[in-house]
Order: structure tokens, then C-alpha cells, then sequence
């Protein structure tokens, strides 16, 4: 008895090491083509969130590293400052939600130094499919309402889902959803308004 | 021969998964509000179908009968995540617009089913093509879901082909009418439900006639059976 379970559970254990290795060497050999993608992904949406023609390679060079993972909820996340005319005029700052629906919810925000959003876009999600997906911009325009909205301080109470006293809508069966996207922009608008400093700081990002 | 014959009108037809079987109905009641989503979904599960069907039939020697599902749920985990990943790295758009659907295929029911009811117990290469036509069989009603829900829903064919076929699909995009109502039952899982039952009212209507028509046989009832013969019937 103990021979034929023992005998099942070498071959039970070594199927799971077999497909172990196949699903790790996949992923070794696909993750600079994925890297790549998200970069180019990355690249489209800081054209969406800027006006025309502000993204350029210029920009992804000035780019900074913040480590505050009690705003931003990443271990680090890059900056990237936009300049008109050699002064500051939008951080495009990747951020986090911790408290979406089915977990993180990875954005990408341009602000400008008083609080202004001036885009923001949905990078990665696991939000329900039909309901709480319309935080990307190929389901819903919801992303837009954040356009020219300014944080003003920290009890700014139009800063909010409806539900919550605030002026953005919240999505019919779906409240957390948004209502994560918008304290989290919130937010890192905030931090970036209450730190200037982050303007002049030496650019530090690690090249890919 | 004539078996692989069988295996082709078992998959497309007789025992087509989406509407005999009826397996795999989550996704397909859930990504087939769009050919372009439809079709892409279908791919995938071809791709995973036959490679699946493929690594269990070689190895349906060695597994012990005892540990058979677990070995087959790992295999097509593994399967289904090698998949994901090179879907990742190179149709970023289409995996973007599947999402979670994509590993969502490993607890699709077809993939199991086939396995332990096919491959298990058939050679490599018949296995490969049941899992090609079980595939084949399931990306057409797919497929004809998707036609159906988008031209209802949204009053267009083929769109965001462009995530699939590439950029220059885009003028593949049909506007059949516009509506500025859409018709919402069309886009939502119900309407996939309602839609679906009338394609299998449909089969079976066209298999009644299909009978109806051949001469039927006269089949003799045997009182005492003397020695077994498997599906034998006399002809009168």
C-alpha cells in the first residue's frame, strides 16, 4: 500500500516539476517581448493623457523615481515630468488603488504641480468584466470626467463617487470601482501638490 | 480513415461542444458579444485543445489510472499559461480585450472533457485532430453567437477586428445600421442564452429533418440474446 501511494506521488510530484519548468521557461523567454509591450502601452496612454505632441522620448528621460508606498501603494513608481518653456507643467505619475474591487488597480495620471488633472488611464486591472471595466477608456468615457478637475485640498469634498457627496458618477452596480480610481487620483494629486520640491529633483529612473 | 471522418463530423456536428455537449458555456456565453472577441477566444481554444489533447495522449501510457485528473488539470494549467503568456508578448491588443477569459480556458470544460475522454485512450495524431474539430466545432457557434449579438447590439460586424488581424483590419469593420438605442438584451449573457437556445432549436430541427428523411428500418427485437454483439441492428 505504502509502495503504490509512494509510487503515485513521485509521478504526481515530478508531472507538477515538468510543468513547473515549462510555465517558468515560457515566462523567462516571453518577458522582454512583454516588457516591451507594456512600455509601448505606456507610451500610447502618456499621448492620451497629455495634450498633443507633449510626449516624446524627451519626456520618458525626465523621469523620477517616488518611493511612497503609503500615496502611491507601489514600492516605487516613476514619474515622468512634462516641461513647456523650461518650467514644470504636468507629472505623469504611474499610481496604484489598492481598494478596488478584485484588487490593485495600476493608473497612469498627468496632474499639473497645482492639483489639475489633466488626463488619467487605466494601465492594469482585474475589475468584473461589464461592470467595473468601464474604468478603461475602450469600454466607457468614464476616465474623461477627470479632465481639468482640480484637487483643492485634502476635505475637498466634490473629489468623490456621488455616492460618497462628490461630483463623479459612480457605475450602475459597481460603486468600488470608482470610487478607488477617485481617491487614489486624489490622492497622488494632493502629494504631488504638497511636495514643489519634486519638480527640480534629479531625474533617477533605471534604464530598462 | 473513416475514422478520422468521424472524428471531423463528431467535433463539428454530431457533438459539437457549444450546442450537443454543451460545454465551455461561460465563455461562451461571455465573450461572444463580438465576432472579433468571439474569434479570438476560439483560437485560443483550438491552440490549447490540440495541445493538450497532444501532451496527454503521449503520456497516457505512463499515468497511472489513480492520478489521472490531477496530472491532466496540471498539464492544462501549464498549457493554458504558456498560452496566456506568448498571447502577452505577442497579440498584446487581443489579450487586452479577452482578459480574463484567457486563463479563464483551463476550467473550461471541453479541455478536461476531450482529454480524459479521447485522448486518454486514442493515438497521438487522432487525438490532435478531435481536438482540432471539438475546437473547430466550438469557435463556430462562437462565432455565430458573435455575429448575431453584434449586429443585434450594436448594429455592426467586425468590429475592433484590429486587435486580432492587425491595423489593417480596421476597414474590415461593417456598419449594418446605425442605432442609437442599442438593444441591450443582445449584449448581456441573457441574450447570449436566449440566442443560444434557438441555434440548438436550430440543430435539432435540421437533424429531425435530415432523419425523417433517410428510409427507416425496420429493427427486429431480438426476444433472447445469445451472444453479444455491440451495436448491431437487423435490417428487416
Amino acid at each position: 500500500m505504502l509502495k503504490f501511494v509512494s509510487k503515485n506521488a513521485l509521478l504526481l510530484g515530478t508531472a507538477a516539476a515538468v510543468c513547473v519548468l515549462l510555465v517558468a521557461s515560457v515566462n523567462q523567454l516571453t518577458a522582454p517581448r512583454i516588457a516591451e509591450q507594456v512600455e509601448l502601452e505606456k507610451l500610447k496612454l502618456l499621448q492620451e493623457v497629455l495634450p498633443a505632441g507633449a510626449a516624446s522620448a524627451e519626456l520618458l528621460q525626465d523621469c523620477l523615481v517616488l518611493q511612497q508606498p503609503e500615496v502611491l501603494f507601489q514600492r516605487s513608481a516613476k514619474t515622468y515630468r512634462w516641461r513647456q518653456n523650461g518650467a514644470l507643467a504636468a507629472y505623469v505619475v504611474e499610481t496604484t488603488a489598492p481598494d478596488g474591487y478584485s484588487g490593485n488597480i495600476q493608473l497612469l495620471a498627468a496632474i499639473t504641480p497645482d492639483g489639475t488633472v489633466l488626463g488619467v488611464r487605466t494601465l492594469s486591472h482585474k475589475e468584473t468584466p461589464g461592470l467595473g471595466d468601464k474604468i478603461e477608456m475602450r469600454k466607457a468615457n468614464w476616465m474623461d470626467s477627470f479632465r481639468a478637475q482640480q484637487v483643492q485640498s485634502t476635505d475637498d469634498k466634490r473629489f468623490a463617487v456621488k455616492k460618497d457627496g462628490g461630483q463623479f458618477d459612480q457605475f450602475t452596480g459597481a460603486t468600488i470601482t470608482p470610487r478607488a480610481v477617485v481617491n487614489a487620483v486624489k490622492r497622488t494629486a494632493l502629494y504631488l501638490k504638497q511636495h514643489p520640491e519634486l519638480a527640480e529633483a534629479p531625474a533617477n529612473c533605471q534604464p530598462l | 480513415m473513416s475514422d478520422y471522418r468521424d472524428i471531423v463530423r463528431q467535433g463539428l456536428w454530431q457533438n459539437n461542444p457549444g450546442l450537443v455537449q454543451l460545454l465551455g458555456l461561460c465563455p461562451l456565453l461571455a465573450t461572444s458579444s463580438t465576432m472579433t472577441n468571439a474569434l479570438g477566444l476560439g483560437f485560443a481554444t483550438i491552440l490549447v485543445l490540440v495541445s493538450t489533447n497532444m501532451v496527454v495522449s503521449l503520456i497516457r501510457s505512463q499515468v497511472p489510472n489513480e492520478i489521472r485528473i490531477p496530472i491532466f488539470v496540471m498539464v492544462i494549467a501549464a498549457l493554458v499559461t504558456a498560452i496566456e503568456q506568448l498571447m502577452q508578448a505577442y497579440t498584446y491588443q487581443l489579450y487586452q480585450s479577452l482578459g480574463i477569459f484567457i486563463p479563464l480556458i483551463v476550467t473550461n470544460c471541453i479541455v478536461i472533457g476531450r482529454a480524459e475522454a479521447f485522448a486518454s485512450k486514442n493515438p497521438i495524431l487522432p487525438s490532435m485532430l478531435d481536438g482540432l474539430m471539438m475546437g473547430l466545432g466550438f469557435t463556430a457557434v462562437l462565432l455565430l453567437l458573435g455575429t448575431v449579438r453584434e449586429i443585434l447590439g450594436q448594429g455592426t460586424l467586425f468590429d475592433g477586428a484590429d486587435a486580432l488581424f492587425g491595423p489593417w483590419a480596421t476597414v474590415l469593420r461593417i456598419e449594418v445600421f446605425k442605432t442609437e438605442s442599442h438593444f441591450l438584451l443582445a449584449i448581456l449573457p441573457p441574450g447570449a442564452f436566449i440566442v443560444l437556445g434557438f441555434l440548438i432549436a436550430a440543430k435539432n430541427a435540421i437533424d429531425a429533418r435530415q432523419k425523417s428523411r433517410q428510409v427507416q428500418t425496420k429493427e427486429i427485437v431480438r426476444a433472447r440474446v445469445t451472444h453479444v454483439a455491440s451495436n448491431e441492428t437487423s435490417a428487416g
